[in-house]
């Protein structure tokens, strides 16, 4: 259906992003008997899931049979250093093994066991080996999964079709509106429940692991429809990147690969992590590990390009083949290093965002009625840091609690229809883009807006840099207006690509410098040179944002989200942290 | 591939001829950028639209080689643009950058690929055989038991990053263009991963050689020489199953037993008429 040049779509349930937790919301709401719709702002089985290495954390005891839930739950909350929604960590550890099993029956392929079970690896801050895996590509074989699923499932698909707006009737989220990519045609969809799964926002930094399509579309969409947000402050900077040539610098370089045994040192030959976490050694937390490699680079210690030494010479090659297929590939095709005969160079990059939406855990619903979140654009699951594996756990369990979630909403829900000024309106913000009178090019400012928070809101932050940078981000909201595409033709025009998500990207940077700023204490992934221990109060508050817009954004100090019955395995995991 | 590459040199200047235009025209333009150590052609072309052409239509995303969006050919030959560098590229001529040939174009290197969407969709999907063996093909947790060996069998396969560089230079569906005929590489490859799993329980052969026209496939290996993951097309998923068509349909005791019915097989669902995606 058409109307006035804007192609008109209806359904139940409509999921924005196509990762591992849109695809799974997707097939849940399809599942639960509703017409689901999904949108992908690129080609359907290239969102950022394919970039996931390592592993999917879930403990099925294969490898080590004394694992169970309680202890994923305890290593997700001293991960997360006891910031995380506890019944979003709860329900994670313990559906994660029947979301992997389930991965199976659809067709995935994950290595095995003698015994012939899925196989599991060690990775960082996990107890057991936990996280089943196929060689380093264990993210490409369950998109594809998850992909192949969705298209013999009674899902449709819109490829490469950006989401610009949220449309609302009074209060609540009744659909979007965006355009295709391929021809510039403007598309509106009205839906019962739309479900954001458009993952984080790692574009806002210039050395970063994630896809150009990371832009934090979610994140601006949900706050301004009126949703709240997490822990913001919390990114994760993934210890291990390249870091040279220049052009793949921030391309990531699999925890597996310390998980398999490589090992890290500084350019005297020093395996420094054991001056800085002695017990865990190379598979410690990843906030810890990068502050590691970071510091011996700023205290004279780093390799020639500015990094630390990681090896895995001294295994076996066949075997460094065979586990770490895609890292011998990356680094002999793009830097000229055979990782079986030399040590590659590594340092911290830009990898994923802890915050996110505030979702209800059992069933995504944000506080705006008809809104939903999953994956890494919800918040809550991780806390102040990430382990490794439990992104692809995350998106899993909550992505098929999203989709049923949305279409419960959507099967007692009457239809909705959009007003037709919120279409209007996002209308004449497309056209503003392409035609407006503004001179700001997307391109450069995106350039800027990366430099303002690698310089003021990296790795490791203090007042002096948080406040310069968040002055800088106020400069360029008074820009952000007049954003205009260098060119006004409408088929994929990435000019007009940009100028919405660099509108979103500063959004986020504003929610990640303002939080940093408000919580003065390091934790986790978040860590201040002028407060430099652990805060009492912080360790018990989320930071939450809301707010009308980037001049009206509120910061609000919450409680965390505890659960009675899991008060003995948090307060067990403590003491025991205490007694080492 | 793997030469010695001096990283430290200054690499200075290169040339890029990239075509630009749409279905109704089109040429090569030149451009002419300042290039860094280990540049890689993408870098190039997303430089050239930052600066000198920003309306320059260029697929990409993840630009580490995992998620085959780039693919454009250059120099004449399929490569993703994320994973071929400046200096492997002969340095006394210009780069040339066009679109894939196999596919319609939309504008400059951007292809319709939606073809290989559809094909994709008429493949019937894993279907685990009914009455799984307890203790021997599934454990009590309802956990398939598989050998590692036929774990790496179909990784082979599941390696595929879509990039559809195969589909680009394979002869059928370039210079034939018997889209309707035959599935192309990938596909084929996707139906031999399918095929291998020790536990799917649906009889392919049919569609391996009727719908997905193996037979079309005149093993000449262009698939094979392309791919970015190194997968053995030809020698690992095509010639086994155009084998196995030929000893099914050519064997007269064979061909008898395969149309028996209620061997432990199902036959796939009769496939939409019209996929839709």
């Amino acid at each position: 259906m058409s109307d006035g040049g804007i192609e008109h779509h209806d359904y139940d349930v409509l999921v924005l992003g196509s990762g591992g937790s849109g695809l799974r919301a997707a097939i849940a709401a399809a599942e639960a008997g509703a017409r689901t719709g999904l949108v992908c702002k690129s080609l359907l089985g290239k969102a950022h899931t394919v970039m996931a290495e390592g592993g999917l954390a879930a403990s099925l005891g294969n490898v080590a049979p004394e694992d169970n839930w309680a202890t994923h739950f305890q290593d997700t909350m001293f991960g997360g250093k006891y910031l995380n929604n506890w019944r979003m960590a709860e329900l994670h550890a313990k559906e994660a093994p029947d979301r992997a099993r389930e991965l199976e029956h659809w067709g995935a392929v994950f290595d095995r066991t003698p015994q012939r079970t899925m196989s599991q690896r060690a990775f960082g801050g996990h107890t057991y080996k936990r996280l089943v895996h196929i060689g380093d590509r264990t993210g490409l074989e369950m998109i594809r999964t998850l992909h192949d699923k969705t298209v013999h499932s009674d899902v449709e698909v819109f490829m490469e079709t950006t989401i610009t707006r949220l449309i609302k009737d009074g209060e609540r989220v009744v659909g979007c509106f965006g355009y295709r990519r391929q021809t510039g045609e403007l598309i509106a969809f009205a839906a019962k429940a739309l479900v954001l799964a458009t993952g984080g926002s790692g574009r806002i930094y210039k050395i970063t692991s994630n896809s150009q399509d990371c832009t934090g579309d979610g994140y601006a969409l949900a706050f301004e429809a009126g949703a709240q947000l997490v822990d913001m402050e919390f990114v994760q900077f993934h210890p291990t990147g390249m870091v040279y040539p220049p052009g793949v610098a921030g391309l990531l370089v699999t925890e597996a690969v310390r998980g398999e045994g490589g090992i890290l040192r500084n350019k005297d030959g020093e395996r420094f992590m054991e001056r800085y976490d002695p017990k865990r050694m190379e598979l410690s937390t990843r906030d810890v590990v990068a502050r590691s490699i970071y510091t011996e680079v700023k205290e004279g210690r780093g390799t020639p390009h500015g990094g630390a030494y990681l090896d895995v010479s001294h295994l076996d090659p066949d075997y460094v083949k065979r586990k770490l297929p895609s890292m011998y590939d990356q680094f002999l095709e793009l830097a000229g290093v055979d990782i079986t005969k030399e040590p590659m160079q590594v340092g911290p990059t830009c990898h994923y965002f802890m915050g996110g939406v505030k979702v209800d855990p059992d069933t995504g619903a944000t506080r705006v009625p008809g809104l939903f979140a999953t994956g890494e654009a919800s918040g809550g699951m991780n806390g102040a840091n990430r382990l490794g594996g439990n992104s692809l756990g995350d998106i899993l369990v909550f992505g098929r609690r999203a989709g049923e979630g949305a279409a419960a909403t959507a099967n007692a829900s009457g239809a909705v229809s959009l007003p037709a000024e919120a279409v209007a309106d996002a209308r004449a913000e497309i056209e503003g883009f392409l035609h407006g009178s503004g001179t700001e090019n997307p391109f450069h400012m995106h350039r800027e807006l990366q430099k303002i928070m690698g310089d003021g809101v990296g790795i490791f932050r203090d007042e002096e840099g948080l406040t310069e940078a968040i002055g800088k981000l106020e400069e360029l909201d008074a820009r952000v207006a007049n954003l205009r595409a260098p060119s006004d033709r409408l088929d994929y025009n990435p000019g007009l690509q940009l100028c919405r998500e660099v509108r979103n990207m500063l959004t986020v940077s504003h929610m990640i410098a303002r939080a940093a700023l408000l919580r003065e204490e390091s934790r986790g992934a978040h860590s201040r040179l002028d407060h430099t221990g652990y805060s009492d109060y912080w360790g018990e508050h989320n930071i939450i944002v809301e707010g009308t817009g980037a001049h009206d954004m509120s910061l609000t100090p919450t409680p965390v989200v505890k659960r009675d019955e899991l008060e003995e395995l948090v307060e067990a995991r403590k003491e025991a942290e205490k007694a080492s | 591939m793997s030469e010695t590459i001096d990283l430290a040199h200054a690499p200075g200047p290169r040339k890029l001829q990239i075509w630009r235009g749409d279905l109704t025209s089109g040429e090569l333009v030149e451009y002419e950028l300042e290039t860094e150590p280990g540049m890689v052609v993408l870098d190039a072309v997303l430089e050239i639209q930052r600066s000198q052409a920003p309306d320059l239509a260029v697929r990409w995303n993840c630009k580490a080689a995992k998620c085959g969006s780039c693919s454009a050919e250059v120099n004449g030959r399929p490569r993703l643009m994320c994973k071929t560098r400046l200096d492997h590229l002969p340095a006394d001529q210009p780069i040339t950058v066009e679109p894939m040939r196999a596919f319609p174009l939309i504008r400059d290197l951007v292809t319709d690929v939606s073809w290989n969407y559809r094909v994709n969709k008429q493949i019937t999907p894993f279907t685990p055989r009914e009455n799984l063996k307890p203790g021997v093909e599934v454990n009590a947790k309802g956990e398939f038991l598989i050998d590692q060996t036929d774990t790496d069998r179909m990784s082979e396969f599941r390696k595929c990053i879509e990039c559809f560089m195969c589909q680009d230079v394979c002869h059928v569906l370039r210079d034939h263009r018997l889209h309707d005929r035959y599935y192309g590489p990938r596909f084929m490859m996707r139906m031999a991963s399918l095929d291998m799993h020790p536990l799917d329980g649906v009889d392919r052969l049919d569609q391996i050689a009727d719908e997905g026209g193996i037979g079309l496939c005149n093993i000449t290996k262009c698939c094979t020489e392309v791919c970015p993951e190194g997968i053995h097309i030809t020698d690992n998923a095509i010639i086994p199953m155009k084998e196995r068509v030929v000893d099914q349909r050519h064997d007269p005791v064979l061909k008898l037993l395969h149309r028996t019915p209620n061997k432990g097989r199902i036959k796939p669902p009769p496939r939409s008429e019209t996929p839709r995606l």
